[in-house]
C-alpha cells in the first residue's frame, strides 16, 4: 500500500486480517439476505441453494469475520501494549493464509457440495451439520492450528515486553476461547450428550471468553481515543472479567433447561444468566464521566480541551457499549426464565435476539477496530466522520434494529399461536407461520436487511477512500 | 498514595476476577460429571426392568411412546409404554437399534437437518421443530401427512416423505431433496422415535393436545 504508515509487521498482518473480515461480513449480510427472501417467497432458489445452505454460510461467516477481526484487533494493538514487534510474527503471517485457504474452501464445499451420505467422511469432508460448528472436521484441525498459533504469539509477546492489564485478560481470555473448541469437535449418538457440549463451544464463546474480549478492545481503545486513564480502565476491565465470567460461565444453565439435562439447571441458569447484563455498560459510563469531567477542567484552567481522535471508530465503541447492553442483555433476559423459554425457546425470539446481540456486543467493537486501522495505517491524528461513515453507521443501526423488532414480533406470533395455543406440532408451527402478523414481520425483517445491506456498501466505500481525505488532521 | 481504599485497587480486582472465575468453573465442571452420568443412555436392560433414565437405550424403539403429564413433576414426560411395531419388527436387537440410530444421528448431520429445523428447540426456525416429532398426531393413523404419504404405518410415512419431500408439499414452503436413501430413512425415523423418548423437562408444552381454535375458526 502507497504510503503505508505502519512500521509494525504486526500491525501490518493485523490489516489483512481485518481486510479479509471486511469481505465475509458482506458474504455474511448477502446470505442474510438470501434466507430473508426465502422466508417471504419460499421458492426463491429452492434446491439451489436451499434455506439450510444459505443460513449455514450466513452464521458461519458471521463466526468467521468476528474471529478474524478479534485475531486482527490482537496483532493491531500488541505492539502498542507491549512496546514491542509481535514474536513469531512470520508464522502468524503463514497461519493467515492457512486460515484464509480452509475458508474458502469450507465455504465452496458448503455451497456446491452441500449435503453427504449418512457416514463418517461427510462428518470429515463436507458437513458436521453442528449449528455454528457446522465446518468438517479436517476444517476443525486447521483451525485449532491456527488459533494455538495465535495464541502462542500472543502469550510470547506478552511475555516478553510489557504485560499490561489488558494483555494479561487478552491472554487468559484467548487460550480459553481457543481450548473451548475442542469441545465441539466429537460425534456422538446421544443427542443430549452432543448438544451439552456443543453449548460449551457456542454459549461459552459468545456469552464468556467473547464479551471478555470485547471488554479488553473496549478498554484499549478509550485509553487510544480519548486518552482514558490505563489504572481506571483497567480496574473495570478486571470487574467486568469477574462479573461476566462469575455470571456467564454458569449461565450455560439456560441452554440445559430442555435438551435432556436434569432440572437443577432451571434454577442455575435463570439465576445467572439474569446477572449477565449488568457488568456491560459499567466502564464505559465511568470513562465517559472521568472524561467529562477531565474536560471541564482542562476548560476552567483554559486549556485546550481533549478532543475524540477518531470520531468513527467512537461512534461504533459507543453503538458496542449500548448495543451489546441492550441485545445481549435485555433481548437475552426477554426469554431467559424457564418459566418464558418453556414457551420462546426455538423461535424467532431467539433469531431477534442473536441478530441485536451479535451486531451489538461484536460486529459494532469490531468495526470501531478497522476504523482504528485505517487511521494508523493512513497516519492521521484526528480522524473525522465522513458522509459515507455516517451513513453507515446509521444505515446499518437502523437496519439490525428493524430486524429485530421486526423479528421479535414474528416470535410473539409464534410463541402465541404456534406453541401456546397449538401446541407445537407440525400443524402449529405453520399455523404460526402463515399468520398475518408473522408474514408482515418477515416483510419488515427482509426491508430491513436491505437497509442494512444498503449501511454495509456506505461502509465498504468509507473504508476504502477516508484514509486518503483531506478533512482528517495528520 | 495513603488512605487508598481496596475498591479502587487493581490488584483486588484482578484477584476477585481469577477467584470467581475459578469457582464459576470448577462448580461446572463439577455439575458437568452429575450431568453427564444423568444423560448417558441407557440400555436394553433398563427399558426390560423398567428404569427410567433421562436418555433411553436405542432399542426404545420397539417400545410405544406418549407423551403423558407427569402430576408429580407438573409438566409432560414421555412414557414408554407396551411393545410395538417398528418397520414390522418389535424385536430390533440392541446392537441392530444401536446401528440404526447411528445411522439417524450421522444423517441428521450429513443432511444440516439443524439448519432448517430445531432439534430438542436448537437449530434454526424455517421448519418445525423436531423434538416430538414421533409423537405429532399428523403422523398418526387418522393424520393428514400419514394419509398423503399413502401409507399403513407412521413410520413408513415418515420415511417415505425424507426420501421424497418435494412430492409431497404441505405448504409452500416445503423441504428440498436432500438425496436421503432408503436405508438413511429408516435411520433418522429411529433417531425421531428415540429423540421423542428424551425427557425434556416438559418441552414442549403441551404437544399434539391442542386442536383448532385459530384466528376464531
Amino acid at each position: 500500500m502507497a504510503n503505508n504508515h505502519l512500521t509494525s509487521e504486526s500491525k501490518q498482518l493485523a490489516t489483512w486480517y481485518f481486510s479479509f473480515a471486511a469481505i465475509i461480513f458482506g458474504a455474511q449480510l448477502l446470505f442474510g439476505l438470501v434466507a430473508a427472501i426465502q422466508y417471504v417467497m419460499p421458492g426463491f432458489l429452492f434446491e439451489i441453494i436451499d434455506f439450510s445452505i444459505a443460513r449455514i454460510l450466513h452464521i458461519n461467516s458471521l463466526v468467521v469475520w468476528m474471529v478474524f477481526a478479534m485475531f486482527g484487533s490482537v496483532y493491531w494493538l500488541l505492539p502498542d501494549e507491549t512496546g514491542i514487534e509481535t514474536v513469531g510474527i512470520k508464522i502468524g503471517k503463514l497461519l493467515y493464509w492457512v486460515f484464509v485457504a480452509a475458508i474458502v474452501i469450507v465455504v465452496l464445499v458448503y455451497l456446491f457440495i452441500q449435503v453427504g451420505p449418512a457416514d463418517e467422511t461427510t462428518i470429515w469432508f463436507i458437513t458436521e451439520g453442528r449449528e455454528y460448528i457446522e465446518a468438517p472436521r479436517w476444517a476443525d484441525i486447521g483451525i485449532v492450528i491456527v488459533a494455538l498459533g495465535f495464541v502462542a504469539n500472543l502469550f510470547l509477546t506478552g511475555m516478553k515486553g510489557k504485560q499490561t492489564g489488558i494483555v494479561t485478560v487478552l491472554m487468559a481470555d484467548m487460550i480459553a476461547f481457543a481450548g473451548l473448541y475442542l469441545a465441539g469437535m466429537f460425534f456422538t449418538d446421544n443427542i443430549t450428550v452432543d448438544q451439552y457440549w456443543w453449548w460449551w463451544v457456542i454459549h461459552l464463546w459468545v456469552e464468556a471468553t467473547w464479551e471478555v474480549f470485547v471488554g479488553a478492545i473496549a478498554a484499549y481503545g478509550l485509553i487510544k481515543m480519548i486518552g482514558a486513564r490505563r489504572q481506571v480502565v483497567e480496574m473495570w476491565l478486571w470487574i467486568e472479567v469477574a462479573m461476566l465470567f462469575g455470571s456467564g460461565i454458569l449461565g450455560m444453565g439456560h441452554h440445559y433447561f430442555w435438551i435432556g439435562t436434569p432440572e437443577y439447571w432451571w434454577e442455575i441458569g435463570a439465576l445467572f444468566s439474569a446477572l449477565e447484563p449488568l457488568p456491560l455498560v459499567a466502564m464505559f459510563i465511568h470513562v465517559l464521566y472521568d472524561w467529562g469531567k477531565q474536560q471541564g477542567e482542562q476548560n476552567a484552567l483554559g486549556e485546550k480541551v481533549s478532543v475524540i481522535n477518531n470520531k468513527p471508530a467512537f461512534t461504533w465503541f459507543v453503538l458496542q457499549a449500548f448495543g451489546n447492553f441492550l441485545g445481549a442483555g435485555v433481548w437475552g433476559f426477554f426469554h431467559t426464565l424457564p418459566q418464558v423459554n418453556l414457551y420462546t425457546h426455538g423461535t424467532q425470539f431467539t433469531s431477534a435476539h442473536g441478530h441485536l446481540a451479535f451486531f451489538g456486543a461484536y460486529a459494532t467493537i469490531l468495526i470501531g477496530m478497522m476504523y482504528m486501522a485505517i487511521q494508523g495505517t493512513n497516519g492521521i491524528k484526528v480522524m473525522k466522520h465522513t458522509k459515507a461513515s455516517i451513513w453507515a453507521v446509521s444505515l446499518i443501526t437502523i437496519g439490525v434494529m428493524g430486524m429485530t423488532v421486526a423479528l421479535t414480533i414474528a416470535g410473539y406470533v409464534q410463541v402465541l399461536v404456534s406453541r401456546a395455543q397449538m401446541g407445537a406440532t407440525w400443524a402449529g408451527y405453520f399455523d404460526g407461520q402463515s399468520g398475518m402478523w408473522f408474514a408482515q414481520a418477515m416483510d419488515w425483517r427482509l426491508l430491513m436487511g436491505a437497509v442494512t445491506f444498503a449501511g454495509f456498501l456506505f461502509l465498504i466505500k468509507d473504508f476504502l477512500s477516508t484514509g486518503k481525505d483531506a478533512a482528517h488532521q495528520r | 498514595m495513603a488512605n487508598k481504599s481496596v475498591w479502587s485497587d487493581n490488584r483486588f480486582w484482578q484477584r476477585t476476577a481469577a477467584w470467581v472465575t475459578g469457582f464459576a468453573a470448577v462448580l461446572l465442571i463439577w455439575l458437568t460429571f452429575d450431568t453427564s452420568a444423568q444423560i448417558s443412555m441407557g440400555t436394553d436392560a433398563d427399558l426390560k426392568d423398567g428404569v427410567t433414565k433421562r436418555v433411553p437405550g436405542p432399542t426404545v424403539i420397539n417400545y410405544k411412546i406418549t407423551y403423558e403429564m407427569s402430576t408429580k413433576r407438573g409438566h409432560e414426560v414421555p412414557v414408554i409404554g407396551e411393545k410395538e411395531k417398528f418397520f414390522g419388527r418389535d424385536d430390533w436387537s440392541e446392537e441392530e437399534a444401536a446401528e440404526l440410530l447411528h445411522l439417524g444421528k450421522l444423517g441428521s448431520q450429513a443432511k444440516n437437518c439443524m439448519d432448517c429445523h430445531t432439534l430438542l428447540g436448537n437449530g434454526a426456525y424455517y421448519a418445525p421443530d423436531l423434538t416430538k416429532a414421533w409423537l405429532d398426531p399428523a403422523w398418526g393413523p387418522e393424520g393428514s401427512l400419514q394419509a398423503m404419504t399413502g401409507k399403513n404405518t407412521k413410520e413408513e410415512a415418515m420415511a417415505e416423505f425424507l426420501q421424497h419431500p418435494s412430492q409431497y408439499p404441505t405448504h409452500e414452503r416445503m423441504m428440498p431433496n436432500l438425496g436421503i436413501t432408503e436405508k438413511e430413512a429408516i435411520g433418522l425415523v429411529a433417531f425421531l422415535k428415540h429423540m421423542s423418548s428424551i425427557d425434556t423437562n416438559g418441552f414442549p408444552r403441551n404437544f399434539g393436545k391442542m386442536q383448532g381454535a385459530v384466528h376464531g375458526k
